[in-house]
């Protein structure tokens, strides 16, 4: 980014707003285009909302142990009354479990997405554009990235780092970046030899501001493509890191309420109404990023809509 | 030839870095690795002689260099935990990973293969309106927690099929076929195949779908149905068989991923496979049981990409005059 503070433009900050609207226009030609991926943007506000004010939309601690009123502990409450979606094994209750698991299934998604999709495009955008030795590393790296079993690298990752959901955001970051960059790659090899680059070159751009200020613009929307995806993929393998019980311990996310309940036998108890929401929720919030995703597809590769 | 001896230098390239990789990840992270081996009654010479027998204390490179001229010979090392060799242990449950992956993943692309031609064909319809969010679901759903749902249903509340492992206790076979074809055996399996079908038929479904999509347009369906042939001729004998070549590959690689991705579901139904070994070895700081295991899948994954890569080649003769 600090290739933008080379632009000594006057009119630079006009020129920045220009781009802006002309970003966020083409953010929303998604929704006015495609009525699933609108659906799957309103899915991701809800989410957003809720994950914001969960603090007020919680009706008890998650981590409170409960007791009634013979100061009997709480336990597997059915729903109804107090308990939205009843409690658990050891008496916490279920939704205020679900609201406060958004917050954390939300901030690794979008953290893990902005990461591998950050690694992904600019060690595209530097494969495509300078070829040569550099681009058969970088593609050798992808190669060996690919040749990873993912979840496995992520468990041994979790294990032998202090557990915390940072471990799968680097798990992600360092397993899932050749997707997109390689995508990234093939589309910059074909930009590079297009007139207005050959004319930025005549004007004496040097390479790295060819790169970023030309270049880059014309593969975001790529990117956003493979972050409305990595979202989903980030928030199922944390749930999946969690209830294989490598998740941190201080923190109700999902994956946790899961393993939890599968750890205290609800599902010989039937306990529906504990562990069916977690999964509920995972599913939404990954619907709405494949739907994102197959509205930016539709744009990009119109072809496929006939 | 070239292109298939590049492919497979290639592929042992890719395997000898990510052992490379497993190695100093296993050997750099903090504290000991025997760690959980060494409590307070072992005395000073005996966690000597133990960090010798486990060759701790040579130096790095050698480590390495014993570790990658071991693994080339078959030889991962001893288990901490079951004080065998590694490369038994994993043998021993391998089977049932291999298994497992497979009978999910032909009834997987069975029904995707199936279901994917049939919405191509519906394109536009109802039924895509519907078959398309519903696939997108079933892509969605973790599978450990359809594993839960399915388990808690079809096990504990209606007592169909039994609730985890893969054999009930106390039986005996005379071989390892007797065991693995009996009714015990398969009753075990179904649920956690089924898990696992239901998650991979998304792929082959949507892949099938947008393949059979882009064969339709072709100039010689156009020809065939110029020719007068029926829908029906058309789509099953022309387009179909063009349009499976990209599931096919996908095939190879789903097994490669699949070997690795099936942690989770085996885990849920204590299906006693490679992924579950890996879990408990980790968790138990089994770390050359961990290592043996990781390597083995990765192997899988590596040999199955190489697969998928060389049969594409061979399969497709567009492909293959290409790059001649």
């Amino acid at each position: 980014m600090q290739h933008a503070e080379e632009i000594k433009l006057p009119s630079r900050g006009a020129r920045f707003v220009k781009g802006f609207s002309r970003w966020l226009s083409a953010a929303s030609a998604i929704p006015r285009r495609d009525p699933f991926a609108f659906a799957g943007l309103l899915l991701y506000f809800a989410f957003v909302v809720i994950a914001i004010f969960a603090d007020s939309l919680i009706t008890y601690d998650p981590r409170e142990i409960l007791f009634d009123e013979n100061y009997d502990l709480a336990r597997n409450l059915a729903p109804g009354g107090d308990h939205i979606l009843g409690t658990t094994y050891s008496g916490r209750d279920i939704y205020s479990q679900l609201v406060m698991g958004t917050r954390g299934a939300l901030i690794v998604g979008v953290t893990a997405a902005v990461c591998v999709v950050t690694i992904g495009t600019v060690l595209g955008l530097i494969a495509g554009y300078f070829g040569g030795v550099t681009d058969t590393m970088l593609m050798r790296l992808a190669d060996i990235a690919l040749g990873v079993p993912f979840l496995p690298f992520v468990i041994v990752l979790a294990a032998f780092m202090n557990p915390s959901q940072w471990n799968v955001v680097l798990g992600i970051a360092l397993l899932l970046w050749p997707q997109s960059a390689r995508v990234i790659r093939a589309q910059v090899m074909t930009l590079r030899e297009r007139a207005f680059i050959e004319a930025a070159r005549v004007t004496g751009a040097g390479p790295w501001r060819i790169l970023f200020v030309h270049i880059a613009p014309n593969v975001l929307s790529l990117s956003f493509l493979y972050a409305s995806i990595a979202v989903g993929w980030a928030i199922l393998t944390e749930a999946s890191i969690s209830f294989l019980g490598f998740g941190p311990s201080d923190s109700v996310t999902w994956g946790y309420m899961l393993q939890d309940a599968y750890a205290s036998q609800a599902l010989g108890r039937g306990q529906y109404y504990w562990f069916v929401p977690p999964g509920l929720c995972i599913i939404a919030v990954v619907v709405a990023g494949f739907l994102i995703s197959r509205g930016y597809e539709e744009i990009l590769f119109p072809k496929l809509k006939d | 030839m070239a292109y298939f001896l590049k492919r497979f230098a290639h592929m042992l390239f890719v395997l000898w870095a990510v052992a490379t990789i497993l190695f100093f990840m296993f050997r750099t992270m903090p504290g000991t690795p025997l760690a959980a081996f060494i409590d307070n009654t072992t005395t000073a010479e005996q966690q000597e002689a133990l960090i010798a027998q486990f060759g701790l204390d040579k130096s790095l490179g050698e480590q390495y260099w014993l570790f990658l001229t071991n693994a080339v010979q078959g030889d991962l090392g001893q288990s901490f935990f079951f004080k065998k060799p590694v490369v038994e242990v994993v043998m021993e449950v391998f089977p049932n990973s291999v298994i497992l992956t497979l009978s999910s993943l032909i009834v997987a692309y069975a029904f995707g293969i199936v279901a994917g031609a049939y919405l191509a064909w519906r394109r536009g319809s109802w039924v895509e309106g519907v078959g398309i969010p519903l696939v997108l679901t079933t892509r969605a759903a973790p599978e450990f927690w359809l594993g839960m749902v399915l388990l808690a249903f079809f096990s504990f509340h209606l007592g169909w099929l039994p609730s985890g492992g893969a054999n009930s206790s106390g039986s005996n076979w005379d071989s390892e076929w007797q065991r693995v074809t009996s009714m015990d055996y398969l009753s075990h399996l179904a649920l956690p195949a089924i898990t696992l079908a239901i998650y991979l038929q998304g792929l082959p479904l949507l892949l099938m779908r947008s393949n059979m999509l882009n064969v339709l347009q072709e100039e010689f369906i156009t020809m065939a149905r110029m020719k007068g042939l029926s829908t029906w001729t058309i789509v099953m004998r022309h387009a179909a068989r063009n349009a499976l070549l990209p599931v096919a590959t996908a095939f190879a690689l789903g097994i490669g991923g699949a070997v690795g991705g099936n942690v989770v579901v085996e885990t849920v139904f204590s299906w006693p496979g490679i992924g579950r070994l890996l879990v408990n070895a980790v968790s138990a700081s089994d770390y050359p049981l961990a290592q043996g295991a990781f390597l083995m899948i990765t192997a899988v994954l590596v040999v199955m990409n190489f697969i998928a890569d060389v049969s594409y080649h061979l399969l497709d003769p567009r492909v293959r005059v290409a790059t001649r």
